[in-house]
């Protein structure tokens, strides 16, 4: 509850030995990061302003070619607006189930173990693998998929819904049953940490349920909403692997233009949209984040 | 029809969690309209049990619960027109103190305009104007009750619950809210209701105090006759400041008994609260420890004491206006004198002296 101090000044006599020591308790992290994530990144980064021969050779040096190709293609300004199509329906459906969900399993459930067991129940599609996750949906989705034939017998339809699997239907379908539930985890953290006498003092104001949840929980519980917003949006927006498998390849994404490009060995042109997807990213996560103070949040 | 009446009358209120036990075990009281009530009890006596079903944030499993001469049983707490404060509080941490106080009249509808108005009259009359703007985390734990308190008394409720307002704050703090408490009570004119375990605060405070035991009231009256008039042994261990001694009743002789004791004379009891005493029964007694007086062994007893108990003493703690001295006057039971302190150092005791312990035969009380 108290304010951190932002700096206290060094208490240990000499400042040079608490600054081994600091350096220390990061060791580990850098270790994985630098070889892993840095390096991997100033790699692309430096591809991105190399010339090509057009048969995967590079040539070291200094070109904005790529990047004036990349950015002249009308081609990324339709891939960008049919990925950032798919990132906001999916963010808004997970978004919605995750918050119910999480509201559920904490204000609902008052069985603690029983909101674990449930917990841990939205985590049983991560058992399996995510293709065959994918390839699940085929019978459900499918021409002669359970819903379908369900239809069918209903009388509801004449002709089987072509629109189910191989569509951007089934892609949002897809990515809403993979991300939920990394909408759920972050939610359910901060919701669960609202005290439940602060409902109790609401109710005694005279709030209704609506005005509990409208007042009291989503305000709280911004901070799971930021950061299931974060993961939700960057998943989405890094992927070309559903895309492609849930629209039979009548879809694409951001990513899976740079994947042929890599496929024909256009290594500068998909380093160059690698770039411009990684900075379109950090904008939209820093644009998060200035709504929503997550760190203050966090430690509040 | 707005009633504006805030007695309430429990009537065979009991409440069960599991079905078996019962918390709140058939409470009957009666609570004037404008009273200071005080519930006092161990934990897990169901005091805040009953603070909460008056609340209405939990409903009693038999009973009655009527407020204003109307049966509040399964009502709201709006529609009760009770109010509740918060043990810790339970301030929104993401709202300002202005909002906090206004959050009642947000939920029922009020323009912006008119519930920021009477926020901030609320807020003058607990004196907090200059911290309006801050968040609960940015305010003292004083503050942050005077706040609860404003949140609370907001809806113009005709009763105010308040369920261990001053146990989140130190000792010093705790004398000056309860004051605050008092006058905030006084100046609104409606019914208070408080749970505590101190019993310093319900005397302090209350025009009616609950002692309870187990989900029973084991007795409720004025604060004084509570403290100095015990009905038995709990209540008078439990609010303190009584000596409670055990024995046989050795003899009835008109208006007084004695009961067999270490002292060779036994020990001569006034009758009067327990009228019907015969030879033999077990009576438990109090005397206050404000009433016993410590006699050098040989010297001429006060006027109107015939009992007096030797004595050895065991410790002695100096507390400021009066010395507590403690001794081994019974075997089973703590014996404490506290003797004034200008009397004590005229003639300091220290431990293992041996003394006689005596007090006027009329301040002895017999207990049920």
């Amino acid at each position: 509850m108290q304010p951190i101090p932002a700096q206290s000044p060094a208490q240990s006599p000499t400042p040079s030995r608490s600054n081994l020591a600091g350096w220390l308790y990061v060791s580990p992290l850098v270790l994985v990061l630098v070889p892993f994530f840095v390096a991997p990144i100033l790699v692309v980064l430096a591809a991105s302003f190399f010339a090509t021969d057009g048969f995967g050779g590079l040539t070291p040096g200094f070109t904005l070619a790529s990047y004036v190709e990349v950015l002249h293609s009308a081609l990324t300004l339709k891939l960008y607006l049919a990925t950032i199509k798919f990132t906001v329906l999916t963010w808004i459906f997970t978004l919605i189930i995750g918050f119910f969900v999480a509201y559920f399993l904490v204000f609902h459930v008052r069985n603690q173990l029983l909101a674990i067991g449930l917990f841990l129940l939205c985590t049983v599609p991560f058992w399996t693998s995510n293709i065959i996750r994918m390839i699940s949906w085929i019978p459900l989705l499918g021409k002669e998929g359970l819903i379908n034939q369900a239809l069918l017998a209903l009388g509801v339809i004449r002709q089987p819904l072509e629109v189910l699997l191989f569509s951007d239907l089934a892609v949002v379908i897809a990515y809403v049953h993979q991300l939920t539930i990394f909408m759920i985890v972050p939610i359910f953290n901060s919701m669960a940490r609202i005290d439940k006498k602060l409902i109790e003092a609401a109710i005694d104001a005279g709030a209704s349920r609506f005005d509990i949840m409208r007042l009291i929980v989503v305000p709280m519980s911004k901070s799971g909403i930021a950061l299931g917003t974060i993961f939700v949006v960057s998943i989405v927006m890094g992927d070309f692997f559903v895309v492609k498998v849930m629209s039979g390849g009548g879809s694409a994404s951001v990513v899976s233009a740079f994947y042929e490009d890599v496929g024909v060995l256009q290594y500068p042109t998909a380093a160059a949209s690698a770039v411009l997807l990684t900075l379109v990213l950090v904008a939209i996560v820093s644009l998060i984040l200035r709504t929503v103070d997550i760190r203050q949040e966090i430690t509040r | 029809m707005k009633n504006d009446r805030g007695d309430i009358e429990l009537a065979g209120v009991c409440k069960s969690f599991d079905g078996v036990t019962n918390v709140v075990d058939g409470v009957n009281l009666e609570i004037a309209d404008g009273a200071y009530c005080c519930f006092i009890g161990p934990s897990g006596c169901g005091k805040t049990t009953i603070l909460r079903m008056i609340a209405g944030h939990e409903d009693p499993t038999a009973g009655e619960i009527v407020i204003g001469g109307q049966n509040v049983v399964g009502l709201a707490p709006v529609q009760r027109r009770t109010a509740m404060m918060f043990q810790s509080y339970a301030l929104f941490p993401h709202l300002t103190v202005r909002e906090n106080i206004a959050f009642a009249l947000r939920v029922r509808g009020q323009s912006k305009a008119d519930r920021l108005r009477a926020a901030d009259a609320m807020i003058e009359k607990v004196r907090l104007t200059s911290f309006a703007d801050r968040l609960p985390a940015q305010l003292s734990g004083g503050q942050q009750q005077r706040v609860a308190l404003a949140r609370a008394a907001i809806t113009e409720p005709r009763v105010l619950l308040l369920d261990e307002p001053l146990s989140a704050l130190d000792e010093q703090l705790r004398v000056q809210m309860r004051q605050e408490l008092r006058r905030m009570q006084q100046e609104l004119g409606i019914t208070f209701i408080h749970v505590t375990h101190t019993q310093l605060e319900a005397i302090a405070l209350a025009d009616l105090v609950v002692v309870m035991e187990q989900g029973r009231i084991k007795q409720a009256g004025p604060a004084r006759e509570v403290y100095a008039h015990p009905r038995d042994r709990y209540v008078a261990e439990f609010m303190g400041g009584q000596n409670v001694l055990s024995g046989r009743v050795e003899k009835v002789n008109g208006a007084s008994f004695t009961l067999a004791q270490a002292a060779p004379d036994g020990i001569e009891v006034p009758l009067q609260a327990r009228p019907t005493v015969s030879v033999g029964d077990k009576v438990d007694i109090a005397v206050r420890r404000d009433d016993v007086a410590l006699v050098r062994p040989g010297k001429e007893l006060p006027p109107g004491c015939t009992t007096s108990l030797p004595s050895r003493v065991l410790a002695i703690e100096y507390q400021g206006y009066f010395v507590k001295v403690m001794l081994d006057t019974v075997p089973d039971d703590e014996f404490v004198a506290y003797v004034p302190e200008k009397a004590f150092f005229a003639d300091p005791f220290t431990v293992g002296d041996v003394v006689m312990a005596t007090w006027a035969t009329g301040s002895a009380l017999p207990l049920a």
